[in-house]
């Protein structure tokens, strides 16, 4: 069994990466796993053909959520995690009432005021959400012992290994959804929106479902951030980050599931490791500016069709040629 | 009480006046390119720049150096015309992440050549009018109060009145009609590049003595660019200018007598009020979106 061998490898590589690393690339490891859930989320909410700019304030939610109920509430770390996820989603359901209206153009924008609403209150609101400093001693995930490897949580080796877990079972959850009815309907959403209505199909409500689930899974990251580093603050969340994503997600291709994970791998170990090791400083947003520039001119379909090059296999259920919409 | 009133209503003047430079040029780029032009904020940076470098440091008059910001700028505009733009027609999201990327490569200029300090330039007129002893103009924001209002009735007059014009709201409203009628449309596109690129450059070099110029700037004045051209209407350039005075008003005065913070939640909160009650904003119609 070829494919087995293949995914066993891959996990064994994946086992074996931070001992390869030095201290510095090991935290940049934990960073772009959950940045790779991050992203993938935000594949998720694409499908329905929306791109929002809010995706990483929404991850924010999720860190200022589980951060503040193991710190005011004494909640276990790994079970406020998870209640992060779902303040997330339900904040998302919230903000889907206005920003639903929009389309285009229009929802970009007006997902970026919606997320920059929520991040200026934690600015200006000390209590409960810390202000401009955000909240610092975020309570880390408790240690644990499996017997034969003892887990230290302030090791970047032992963090990525848990949020490595997390974000696989995370991935997996997004896969299946993307290949059930639903995620069918989602791209029916996209590219048929007229014909999915008449045919009886609610599509405010699966828009919902689609923005709901990937803020979700996005909060959920931004609870494994957040109990990693110890403190959050508002501009760990700015649009900055998010302009991020959104290139991740384009440059990678957003026509299959791999394509924005594809994308935030490149481009993280371009730009962290790399351009860092180059000793370029000051240099280094100007080449990635120009790698995104090149990448878009000459991979329009994303780094995905590189991929799809070699394997010559189409994704099931993509939907072919697939042009980013307006 | 009264002095202040009337003190902050000068200052939302002299705002409203920089903000609908910037967001005019960006409806401009938007209606003809139909392309997002996120590095608008760095347009505006690169203008400031250009008289920190020319009138502080190399001594050349103010209003020369304006004048050569504008050019660069416009020049800027250009190359993003030819170098991103036309190859990513057919791909508005890419034309988004190419101008993000420029936008990366500008400041990492503005970084490398000036240092991420921030700069003061020598203040290139100390005049005051004095209204009353409270309600002070002072004539550095005057220029830009000016330019701001002879750039736009011209550029009004240029797009209403003349034969360019025209040919310039054809290709945007539609590119292959105005084609077929001998517009060239590549030609439209540099022009209105030109003119938007150039109309945020000169808002940043008339409004470079009178904040600190840093290379980030440009983060904040697009967002209040989007803002404003949301709530006036995505290609609308009467709704952008009328926005941008309802913005300034409302962000000054919020700011006089609250803070900024606020005045920047109440804004956001303003603009997606509009888009709730009307989804393409005040001006805006459907089929622009």
């Amino acid at each position: 069994m070829p494919k087995f061998l293949i995914w066993t490898a891959a996990l064994a590589a994946l086992i074996a990466l931070p001992h390869g690393l030095s201290f510095s690339q090991q935290e940049i490891l934990v960073f772009l796993t959950i940045n790779v859930l991050l992203v993938a989320s935000y594949r998720l909410l694409t499908l329905t053909g929306e791109w929002s700019l809010g995706h990483v304030v929404i991850m924010g939610v999720g860190a200022y959520s589980s951060a503040l109920l193991t710190k005011k509430l004494g909640v276990y770390v790994p079970v406020s995690m998870l209640l992060g996820g779902v303040i997330a989603a339900l904040i998302a359901v919230l903000l889907s009432f206005p920003l639903f209206r929009m389309k285009g153009f229009y929802f970009l924008i007006g997902s970026f005021a919606a997320g920059e609403i929520i991040r200026l209150l934690w600015k200006r609101f000390r209590d409960p959400f810390g202000g401009a400093k955000g909240i610092k001693g975020i309570d880390p995930m408790p240690d644990f012992s499996a017997g034969f490897y003892q887990f230290d949580f302030f090791e970047p080796a032992s963090y990525y290994y848990f949020a490595g877990a997390v974000v696989a079972v995370c991935l997996w959850i997004l896969w299946r959804i993307e290949k059930s009815p639903v995620g069918l309907t989602f791209h029916a959403v996209h590219w048929q929106d007229k014909l999915a209505q008449a045919s009886g199909v609610n599509v405010r409500a699966y828009r919902t479902l689609a923005f709901a689930i990937a803020s979700g899974f996005a909060g959920i990251s931004g609870a494994l951030l957040a109990h990693y580093v110890g403190t959050i603050n508002p501009n760990a969340f700015d649009i900055d980050l998010m302009v991020y994503v959104l290139t991740w997600a384009i440059v990678g291709g957003t026509a299959t599931f791999y394509g924005p994970i594809l994308g935030c791998v490149v481009l993280t170990v371009i730009n962290e490791i790399v351009l860092r090791e180059l000793g370029l400083e000051q240099m280094r947003p100007l080449i990635y500016g120009a790698i995104m520039i090149l990448s878009i001119l000459f991979l329009p379909n994303g780094l995905e069709s590189i991929v799809q090059k070699f394997t010559q296999r189409r994704a099931a259920g993509g939907a072919p040629e697939r042009r980013p919409a307006e | 009480m009264l002095d202040l009133l009337a003190q902050t209503g000068l200052n939302a003047v002299y705002a409203a006046s920089y903000i609908s430079l910037v967001a005019v040029g960006l409806v401009l780029i938007f209606g003809v390119m139909g392309v997002i032009n996120f590095a608008h904020g760095e347009l505006f940076m690169a203008g400031a720049y250009a008289v920190v470098a020319l009138y502080a440091d190399l001594n050349v008059p103010f209003f020369a150096a304006v004048a050569i910001g504008l050019l660069f700028v416009g020049c800027l505009g250009l190359l993003m015309e030819k170098a991103l733009f036309r190859p990513l027609k057919t791909n508005p999201l890419g034309g988004l992440v190419a101008s993000i990327g420029f936008l990366m490569i500008l400041q990492a200029l503005a970084v490398m050549g000036f240092g991420v300090r921030m700069e003061h330039i020598p203040p290139v007129t100390q005049e005051v009018i004095a209204f009353t002893d409270k309600v002070r103009l002072p004539v550095a924001r005057l220029y830009v109060i000016v330019a701001a209002v002879v750039l736009l009735s011209a550029l009004w007059y240029f797009l209403k009145r003349t034969r360019f014009g025209w040919a310039l709201r054809a290709s945007a409203q539609d590119p292959e009609a105005a084609a077929l009628q001998g517009i060239s449309i590549v030609q439209t596109a540099k022009i209105a590049m030109f003119i938007g690129a150039g109309l945020a450059g000169i808002a940043g070099a008339l409004t470079a003595p009178l904040v600190s110029v840093n290379p980030h700037m440009g983060h904040s004045v697009i967002v209040t660019a989007f803002i404003v051209i949301i709530v006036g209407g995505v290609g609308s350039l009467e709704g952008a200018i009328v926005a941008s005075i309802a913005y300034a008003l409302v962000h000054t005065f919020v700011t006089t007598f609250y803070d900024g913070v606020l005045a920047d939640i109440v804004g956001l909160s303003l603009m997606l009020v509009v888009l709730i009650v009307k989804p393409t904003g005040l001006f805006g119609s459907a089929d622009r979106a």
